[in-house]
């Protein structure tokens, strides 16, 4: 498995973990993204992922390499699913290890704040009055600057 | 000839994951000027392309046939 992917399978969470074990980290941080049932007490029966896969690939090894450069010494592996995802389904893992723990919750908060900017992926919400595309111009996500940049952290 | 590939909501809406312009060489903007001239009523408001698998920050960058053109809405993944 490499580093960086987007699959349709469900994700095994300890092989993320194992792309980032080393000898030099004394820490390996994990977050993993699952999908909630409620949002502003909007019920999600379900969400679909869609995604741009190789764009999306090349963009969460960009995500890692900054890491890299700003973290030095971590290892980043980063899977996202995509396709149906029922609730509590993960629908993506970040491992990232370096040498003290501080860094690696830093580098694995950046990784998901880069995820929703930079990478194309889109999420679906299927509720139970309707479904919705995630992301258009009725949500909160935008593009101000006419590229997806760091100012973008909202949730 | 140049393929625009669609993703998500443009996808849905378009009915169809690729449009197709009969053009060798065009800017950005002109792709862009094109669709919204185009039977698919499609709403490119924060829309972006990707041109070979990268973000478009210059509208005047050209587009060859051959090239991976995608129009990218805001993105949502985690």
């Amino acid at each position: 498995m490499e580093n960086y992917r987007i699959i349709k399978e469900e994700i095994e969470v300890n092989k993320v973990i194992n792309r980032v074990v080393h000898p030099h980290a004394g820490a390996i941080n994990t977050f993993i993204g699952t999908v909630r049932e409620l949002t502003n007490e909007k019920r999600t029966l379900y969400l679909e992922y869609d995604a741009y896969v190789p764009m999306a690939e090349k963009k969460l090894k960009q995500i890692g390499d900054e890491i890299c450069a700003k973290w030095k010494e971590a290892r980043v592996a980063i899977v996202h699913r995509i396709g149906r995802l029922d609730i509590t389904d993960i629908a993506v893992v970040i491992a990232v290890s370096t040498p003290h723990r501080a860094d690696s919750y830093e580098a694995s908060r950046y990784a998901i704040e880069r995820i929703k900017e930079i990478v194309p992926i889109w999420k679906k919400e299927h509720w139970e009055d309707g479904e919705e595309w995630i992301g258009d111009q009725k949500e909160n996500k935008r593009y101000p600057s006419g590229k997806p940049g760091k100012e973008l952290l909202n949730d | 000839m140049i393929n625009i590939m669609l993703f998500a909501g443009l996808q849905e809406k378009a009915g169809k994951n690729q449009l197709s312009i009969d053009k060798d060489e065009m800017t950005v903007n002109e792709i862009v000027a094109y669709i919204k001239g185009s039977e698919v009523n499609l709403n490119l408001t924060n829309v972006m392309v990707a041109v070979n698998e990268e973000f478009v920050s210059n509208p005047e960058q050209v587009v060859k046939s051959g090239d991976a053109v995608a129009l990218l809405p805001p993105v949502s993944g985690g």
